[in-house]
């Protein structure tokens, strides 16, 4: 099977930006909202038939997987093994990927039709979406390290135009700007580790990286660096670029404010895909991650998914606005991929955690994105982001309210939902390799269910205050997206995930544990009835909790000041004390040193000009005196 | 090869002629002068052509036939100097070197 036509899949898009970003000014409203909707449309049917033809007929050989590369060219050589690829490989990571990634993208620019409806800059919008597309598509479908890297780079700047897409609001900027410069401080920490992979393994290449002879090889020749391999130390600066993007603890202070950007970008940058991009990755080396040093960067990743899944959730059940309680849960769950992936084997039922990761990957971007897209169509009918504004929507809102009802029983781990599935498996997996983090996993499970139905009753039952509009249900385009995220979650998780997806590449069998299954369901349950009993009908229960947990409610209401801890790190440390001396030295001394020449070239030849008098004589006299003189040193150096 | 005279002295002459016309270009206030003042070195350095091309190889004609082209082109460069200078006056009413120092600092 040849697989080029691939290339089309990034490219698509990339027209589709360059076609609405050049002509911003002539494309009026809904036509480019339908160009960008059908050229996302035809890259979804491409990459659909793609993974399908990939899983069932040409993907598996004698039962593994294979790494196909479906185009690959060298674009800028190094060495005979070192050069910069740019290419498309298909496996089975990548192939789900190119399931999630266009759907939600898809549904993102059917809803934006609606939701985007008369807002300035309607085609700019259309044009970033296909751009951060392109780059998305770019990165999960990359052969080696480098390009992962630089669509890794596309992704932040597509993510930072759509956060800052309200320009004008100065929050937007602080919040875009924030993004930026977190991620991008996070993936210093990436390139360094690309760095350090490309010199010691003298390759950028995933097939070579992963291959376990290779990986053997290179624990015989890798160096020592504090008592670690070199390649750990590698494999542990690219999961910081990976934390970065993926907003795990203590890198995450960006995502809640990215929540400035319109709700479909929240929706498919900040929830459903780019931030899995650090899960992806890790996915994607996990057999380094795996046999380097016994797995000690896999624990890393594990103890970072646990801590901030547990950290997020707290955070999440005290927060009002509803956006920021889904970026905090978006955090949370992608600590349970991280986790997922952490605890991990390799090899048959071993492989477990990860098998689990990509499938929480996968059903959390259906769930994830379908609350945060009925989210906008609540702030749509609302016109107000918190909690306090809202109440008794069910019946002003009946399918956003089904639609949420279904992600929130999803994300809360409720059996039938695709949710219950992957979050089980999570839990499996955990159990059986790392029993602090399964404790870790479940109580977050609990709490994931408790802060998802104090969301879902404070916005849909509580009481029914009086609205200055009546709020009323959101246009066709932005329900059927809706509708079909629903039928996603409701279907995916029946999807036998391990048959296609295994850190090996060999596919193996998956049960439920149903003694396990029905604690978390349990948790679930008990979580959801917390919250019922809290939130369902409009008192001060919930009141009488918060001043029971006094302080602790308080830090978690101010995201336990992790913000103001950066900005005096940042503002009072580095900036007072570090940097504000070098701008002195800087300002004194460099520029006090240059400013010193040119002044000094000023004065001398302020003084010296007067030699061009404007008369020939003056010149000539000049001339016959050097030529004179010259005819003397000559007349002397014969004669003596 | 004239008798009584030889090349040393003929040489001073135009040695002097030289320096006068050089002295004469630096000092002169008028441009008329000065362009006079360039005539003599010319003048000086074609008598220097004729005098060594006479009493060192008489029997070549390259120094004469020189000393005419030096004359000829002396001519020309004095007629366009001149038409400059007219046009000069035409502009400023002055031939004064001190009123045709504008192209300066």
């Amino acid at each position: 099977m040849d697989f080029t036509y691939t290339v089309l899949i990034p490219l698509i898009p990339l027209f589709m930006f360059l076609f609405l970003g050049l002509n911003y000014k002539r494309i009026k409203e809904p036509i480019s909202g339908y160009i960008g909707t059908g050229g996302l449309l035809l890259t979804a049917l491409i990459s659909f038939y793609t993974a399908f033809q990939y899983f069932f007929n040409y993907g598996k050989v004698d039962g593994v997987y294979q790494k196909i590369y479906a185009y690959n060219t060298v674009w800028i050589n190094f060495t005979e093994t070192l050069h910069i690829d740019m290419g498309i490989m298909l496996d089975p990571i990548s192939a789900v990927m190119l399931i999630v990634v266009p759907l939600i993208s898809l549904m993102v620019h059917l809803y934006s039709i609606g939701y985007m409806h008369k807002e300035p800059g309607f085609t700019r919008f259309y044009a970033y979406l296909s751009l951060f597309t392109f780059s998305m598509l770019g990165l999960v479908l990359a052969t080696n390290l480098f390009q992962t890297y630089i669509f890794w780079e596309l992704v932040g700047v597509s993510s930072y135009l759509l956060i800052g897409y309200y320009f004008e609001k100065p929050s937007a900027i602080l919040a875009a700007k924030k993004a930026f410069i977190v991620t991008r401080f996070a993936d210093f920490g990436f390139l360094i580790g690309i760095l350090i992979i490309s010199y010691v393994a003298k390759t950028f290449d995933f097939k070579i990286l992963t291959n376990l002879d290779f990986i053997n090889n290179l624990k015989m020749q890798a160096g020592m660096f504090m008592g670690l391999s070199v390649v750990t130390v590698a494999l542990i600066l690219i999961f910081i670029g990976g934390a970065g993007k993926s907003a795990m603890f203590p890198l995450h202070i960006w995502l809640p404010d990215a929540m400035e950007g319109p709700t479909p970008v929240s929706a498919l940058i900040h929830a459903a895909t780019m931030v899995v991009a650090g899960v992806f990755l890790v996915a994607r080396l996990f057999p380094m991650f795996y046999f380097f040093d016994d797995g000690f960067a896999l624990h890393i990743v594990a103890w970072v998914g646990a801590f901030t899944t547990l950290f997020a959730a707290i955070i999440a059940i005290t927060q009002y606005d509803i956006k920021r309680v889904l970026a905090f849960s978006t955090m949370s769950q992608i600590g349970y991929m991280m986790l997922a992936l952490g605890v991990s084997g390799y090899g048959g039922q071993e492989g477990l955690g990860f098998m689990a990761g990509m499938f929480h990957l996968f059903t959390h971007a259906m769930f994830k994105a379908l609350l945060f897209l009925g989210a906008g169509a609540i702030i749509h009918a609302v016109h107000s982001n918190y909690m306090q504004d809202m109440g008794g929507l069910r019946k002003h809102l009946p399918i956003t309210h089904i639609t949420f009802l279904i992600a929130a029983l999803a994300i809360s781990g409720i059996p039938p939902f695709a949710g219950f599935f992957s979050k089980d498996d999570i839990l499996a997996a955990a159990f059986e390799h790392n029993f602090p983090v399964f404790i870790i996993g479940y109580i977050v499970a609990g709490m994931t269910a408790f802060y998802m139905f104090r969301l879902y009753f404070r916005i849909f039952w509580w009481n029914n205050p009086e609205y200055k509009h009546k709020p009323h249900e959101a246009p066709a385009t932005m329900t059927i997206a809706l509708i079909i995220l629903a039928l996603m979650t409701i279907g995916s998780g029946f999807i036998p995930f391990s048959d296609f997806v295994s850190p090996d590449n060999i596919p193996f069998n998956s049960h439920i544990d149903w003694n396990l299954a029905g604690a978390s369901i349990g948790i679930g349950l008990f979580g959801i009835i917390a919250a019922w009993i809290f939130y369902k009908k409009e008192k001060d229960l919930s009141q009488r909790f918060r001043f029971a947990f006094g302080n602790v409610y308080k830090w978690a209401y101010n995201k336990f000041y992790i913000d103001e801890i950066y900005f005096f790190i940042t503002k009072t440390i580095i900036f007072k004390y570090i940097s504000a001396p070098f701008a002195w030295f800087d300002k004194q001394v460099v520029d006090g040193t240059m400013n010193g020449v040119g002044n000094g070239t000023v004065w001398i030849s302020s003084r010296i000009k007067r030699l061009q008098s404007g008369k020939v004589q003056d010149y000539a006299m000049f001339f016959i005196s050097g030529v004179l003189f010259i005819i003397m040193i000559i007349w002397l150096s014969v004669n003596y | 090869m004239i008798s009584g005279v030889s090349i040393y002295e003929i040489l001073t002459v135009s040695t002097i002629i030289f320096f006068i016309g050089v002295y004469g270009f630096v000092t002169r206030k008028n441009l008329i002068a000065m362009l006079m003042s360039i005539e003599l070195i010319l003048n000086s350095a074609a008598l220097n052509f004729v005098v060594i091309n006479k009493y060192l190889f008489p029997e070549h004609l390259g120094g004469a036939i020189f000393s005419i082209f030096i004359i000829a082109v002396a001519a020309a460069e004095t007629a366009l100097a001149l038409a400059i200078i007219i046009n000069l006056y035409r502009l400023i009413m002055s031939l004064k070197t001190d009123d045709t120092e504008t192209m300066k600092f």
